[in-house]
């Protein structure tokens, strides 16, 4: 079962940047384009660096796709599926993020 | 057994040791016991360099001979012999000292004297000539008790011999006869212009003057007086009005020579006789004698293929020149004076910073014919380019002389060169040899270096040999894009330009008007850098926040866990105890992992996102900023203790670094930067393995750039000596900025330096005679960044609105749980994978 949370407002996101949040006992990475109005939702734990620090990546497009770069050794992430553009076969988890009367809200899908 | 032939040959110059050089490594060697005969005391020096020998170069260094080259190969050289008959019947070499040495084949390499006019008095005490190390010594001792100087001849070598008066400290004259200076080389604007730049350094220069007399002087050893009536005193009088074959030996034996001088060769380098060779300035080929050493060695070249059995012919050679005169870059090339009929002059002139450049082209505009260029000659590769390979111009020729916007000059497409075109003219490799190279294997600079040799002497064309290799390789399916990344076509300095010039202030700006996409981890930082480096706003401004490196980012250095270490400024290395013990609270009461960090300052390991601001409180209020070793900046200024303390300290080292990390720090740059200052040459601090390092010396600063440590070594080039620390500083101000508008992305300047067109020369013609223009707006620029600095702790911890990102998370107080420590040692570490594990199920349990 999964439900949307709210989980800060708008003006907490960093605008072309990203925060994390606690979500049910979950590390949430939010990214926020506000020239495009886009909020991705990305697990906060880098699979290669073994961290917890997505949140704290630069952000930007590779190829047309939303991206993530690790902080500690730069793989991108997409920020709509969570797949590794280095290696497919790695996936981080993605969550659906909606923005309603300026809070923010996330919708943990448990696997 | 093979009987060995004999070779001998007359004159151990420039010319006569390259062809010895490459006769032993050519098959003809095994054929011929080789014998030679050297007029001089020592075997053959770097005549084309000789002035160095007042800057301090011995003779030792200037020597172009190997030690123990003839003794291993054989060679039997008769030193301070010269060779006085020819016997051409009996094949017969006889020598001043007596010695008779039977030939089967000669060669005469005898170079060329230089000519005194026959003026009455020219054989006068003090009257010398400029062409041996034994002139050289002779003027300099005749200047020892001498306050004037005059030239005889306004030619290339009269105005390096004028030169060398003037650095000897003589008043210095130049008479020419003619009425420009260089009038073989320049036209008459040039020779204009050029006359003002040599005055303006202080010499005197007199054109249209012939001298009739020299006599005894009044003030002076000498005087010297002229067909007009005038006269002129000096001490030393220094014939520079040409040059003259030796060619008696061979006038003597009856070898052909021509009606004024020279002897007769033909494309084989052959005289009249079948077995007697000339090379270099005493051979006169079509009429012409090359007084180059180029040319001469193309001769030399072409004997060792003859006698090894190939076909060779010396076909004339190219003439063009570019040098350095007095500091004044001079460039001919081609028919510099638009002698070909119907040729078109394109000039361009700017009095203001005393330019002249001139383009000869073909009737029909698609040729370069020549060109003239006066103090400034950064196109003269080009241009020589299309000229020798007869390369279609564009369609406005104009473009190649007119100032570019930019500080790059105009650069010729590496396509658009034959295979023959030379690259590198030190080493005379081919375009056709670098390709040969690429295509076996070698896709970088340093691949190629050592494979062709090319750009490995002057370095003048690393970036001709490097956008040669860029386009082979794109041809041969490399990805060899020079863009920064996806979003913007340009490179780092491009962007540098762009952001300068359009006063661009923020990256959203940059990317509307040059680029595409959203930008990513490459761009954003580069941009951001440049945008610090150009107007310094604090780096966490909203705008520039998402822009930031992961260190910037939350100004501390990530480590592996997620966790940040924190580095204090401590200028200089110097620190006092009560602040030491105030870092050490701050490290005990936070439980920091706690290193001394190679640039003398203490790093503080471990601490979470949301402890960097509490911490920064303390550390601010007990009188530390930040140390921005987060950052692609300056780092610190090490310094060794100096002569408050050593007893070999020549001066005080740690106020400089001290005052020089206090005028740098927060500088962003393409990447970190590290300065070291040592209080004398022994050399404590190791300045010479850093971006910018200073040694004291007894007269003064010495600067040395571009060394680095770490992961590639290189050691500093020596900059600048004896400086004050005004002109230190001026230096450094215009040395970074420079750094900062040109290099790449995460280029270091060891990098920069060995990538840049012309190299350490180069640097300095920018830094210190502001070849570019650009020193005053460099140090402007520099100015900003000082002007605005401040302690980015301080301001993001007075703004609220700053300081709520510091939280792990945006919704709870909780921290990291994944972050875990172990003790080892008596401090913290990260707990590796296993430990972690055994923490999470201890803490379920
Ligand atoms: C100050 C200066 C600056 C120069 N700058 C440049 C430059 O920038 N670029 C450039 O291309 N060129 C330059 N040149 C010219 C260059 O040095 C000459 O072209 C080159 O040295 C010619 O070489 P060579 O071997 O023919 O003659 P040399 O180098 O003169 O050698 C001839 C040698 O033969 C010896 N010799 C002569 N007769 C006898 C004999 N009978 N028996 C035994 N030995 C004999 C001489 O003593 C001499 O040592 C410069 C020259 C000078 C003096
Ligand atoms: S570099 Fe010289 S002055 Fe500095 S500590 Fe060493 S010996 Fe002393
Ligand atoms: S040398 Fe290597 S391991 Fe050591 S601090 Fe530098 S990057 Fe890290």
């Amino acid at each position: 079962m999964s439900r949307w949370q709210e989980v800060c407002t708008i003006d907490d996101l960093q605008p072309d940047s990203g925060i994390c949040a606690l979500i049910e006992g979950q590390q949430v990475a939010l990214f926020y384009m506000p020239k495009e109005a886009a909020v991705y939702a990305l697990n906060n734990y880098d699979p290669f660096g073994g961290a917890n620090v997505l949140s704290r990546g630069l952000i930007g497009d590779i190829k047309g796709q939303p991206v993530v770069s690790s902080p500690l050794y730069k793989q991108h992430f997409n920020l709509e599926t969570g797949v590794c553009l280095e290696d497919e076969t790695v996936t981080i988890p993605a969550y659906p993020v909606r923005i309603e009367n300026g809070s923010v809200q996330v919708r943990i899908t448990h696997a | 057994m093979n009987i060995k032939k004999t070779l001998v040959v007359i004159g151990n110059g420039m010319v006569g040791q390259h062809f010895l050089a490459n006769l032993v490594a050519s098959p003809a060697n095994e054929d011929y016991e080789i014998v030679t005969f050297c007029e001089e005391p020592r075997p053959a020096y770097d005549r084309v360099h000789l002035s160095a020998f007042f800057s301090g170069k011995t003779a030792e260094d200037l020597s172009l001979v190997e030690p123990g080259f003839f003794e291993q190969h054989g060679i039997t050289i008769y030193m301070g012999d010269k060779a006085v008959k020819i016997c051409r019947e009996s094949k017969t070499v006889v020598s001043e000292k007596g010695i008779t040495i039977r030939y089967d084949k000669l060669v005469l390499a005898t170079g060329s004297f230089p000519f005194v006019p026959p003026v009455p008095g020219h054989d006068r005490a003090q009257c010398l000539v400029y062409r041996t190390i034994e002139d050289l010594e002779a003027m300099a001792a005749a200047a020892k008790n001498g306050k004037v100087g005059v030239v005889v001849g306004g030619g290339l070598l009269g105005l390096e011999a004028a030169k060398a008066l003037q650095d000897l400290g003589l008043k210095t004259h130049v008479v020419e006869f003619a009425p420009r200076l260089m009038a073989v080389q320049l036209d008459e604007a040039g020779g204009a212009m050029l006359r003002r730049k040599i005055e303006n350094l202080g010499v005197t220069v007199h054109t249209g003057k012939n001298t009739s007399l020299i006599t005894d002087g009044d003030q002076c050893v000498n005087k010297m007086c002229f067909a007009d009536g005038e006269e002129l005193e000096t001490d030393i009088v220094l014939f520079s009005a040409g040059i003259r074959p030796r060619d008696d030996i061979a006038r003597d034996c009856a070898l052909d020579v021509g009606p004024r001088g020279g002897i007769v060769i033909n494309n084989q380098c052959l005289t009249s006789d079948p077995d007697i060779y000339a090379i270099g300035e005493c051979a006169l080929w079509n009429g012409m004698i090359y007084g180059l050493v180029a040319p001469g060695y193309a001769m030399a070249r072409t004997v060792v293929a003859e006698l090894a059995g190939h076909t060779a012919s010396f076909t004339g050679a190219d003439m063009s020149t570019k040098l350095k005169l007095m500091g004044v870059d001079v460039a001919s090339i081609g028919d510099a004076h638009a002698k070909t009929p119907g040729a078109l002059v394109y000039t361009y002139q700017n009095g203001d910073s005393e330019v002249y450049k001139r383009l000869v082209v073909s009737e029909d505009k698609k040729q370069l014919l020549g060109a003239v260029l006066v103090g400034e000659a950064s196109g003269y590769g080009t241009l020589l380019q299309y000229c020798l390979n007869g390369i279609e111009l564009p369609e406005n020729p104009d473009a190649l002389i007119l100032p570019s916007r930019s500080d790059e000059p105009v650069v010729l497409g590496p396509d658009a060169l034959p295979m023959s075109a030379q690259i590198c003219s030190c080493f005379d490799v081919t375009k056709g040899a670098v390709c040969l190279a690429i295509e076996a294997g070698c896709t970088t600079i340093d691949a190629l270096k050592s494979a062709t040799k090319a750009s490995t002497g002057c370095g003048g064309c690393s970036a001709l040999l490097k956008s040669v290799m860029n386009s082979e390789l794109a041809k041969q399916g490399f990805e060899v894009n020079t863009d920064i990344c996806e979003h913007f076509s340009y490179t780092r300095q491009d962007l540098s330009n762009l952001v300068r010039v359009e006063e661009i202030k923020t990256f959203t700006g940059l990317l509307e008007k040059h680029g595409k996409g959203r930008g990513c981890e490459i761009c954003k930082p580069a941009v951001g850098s440049i945008l610090a480096s150009y107007w310094n706003d604090f780096v966490l401004k909203t705008e520039h926040l998402g822009l930031q490196d992961t260190n910037d980012n939350f100004l501390a250095n990530m480590q592996k866990d997620g966790t940040y270490s924190v580095v204090p400024r401590i200028a200089g290395g110097e620190i006092s105890p009560d602040m030491l013990i105030a870092l050490g609270m701050v490290g005990k009461k936070y439980n920091l992992y706690t290193k001394i960090t190679g640039g003398q300052r203490v790093d503080l390991f471990g601490a979470r996102v949301d402890q960097l601001p509490p911490i920064w409180k303390e550390l601010i209020d007990a009188g530390f900023e930040s140390g921005h070793a987060y950052g692609k900046s300056l780092r610190t200024v090490k310094s060794c203790v100096g002569s408050n303390w050593c007893r070999y300290g020549l001066d005080d080292s740690v106020g400089l670094a001290i005052e020089l990390e206090n005028r740098y720090k927060g500088l962003r740059s393409p990447h970190k930067i590290k300065f070291a200052v040592s209080g004398c040459t022994r050399e404590c601090a190791e300045a010479q393995s850093k971006d910018v390092g200073i040694i004291a010396t007894e007269s003064g600063w010495n600067l040395y750039v571009c060394g680095n440590g770490g992961m590639k070594p290189r050691h500093g080039d020596l900059f600048a000596t004896s400086l004050d620390k005004e002109t230190l500083i001026k230096y450094i101000d215009r040395f970074l900025s420079f750094y900062v508008r040109t290099a790449d992305r995460l280029q270091r300047t060891s990098v920069w330096i060995e990538n840049m067109e012309g190299g350490l020369d180069y640097l300095k013609s920018v830094v210190i005679d502001d070849k570019l223009e650009v020193c005053e707006q460099l140090e402007q620029q520099m100015q900003l960044v000082i002007d605005t600095y401040q302690c980015e702790w301080l301001t993001t911890i007075n703004d609220e609105s700053k300081l709520k990102r510091f939280r792990h998370f945006i919704n709870s107080d909780q921290p990291d749980d994944q972050v875990v420590f172990v003790e080892e040692r008596g401090q913290i570490r990260p707990a590796d994978e296993n430990e972690q594990k055994h923490f999470k199920i201890m803490e379920v349990a």
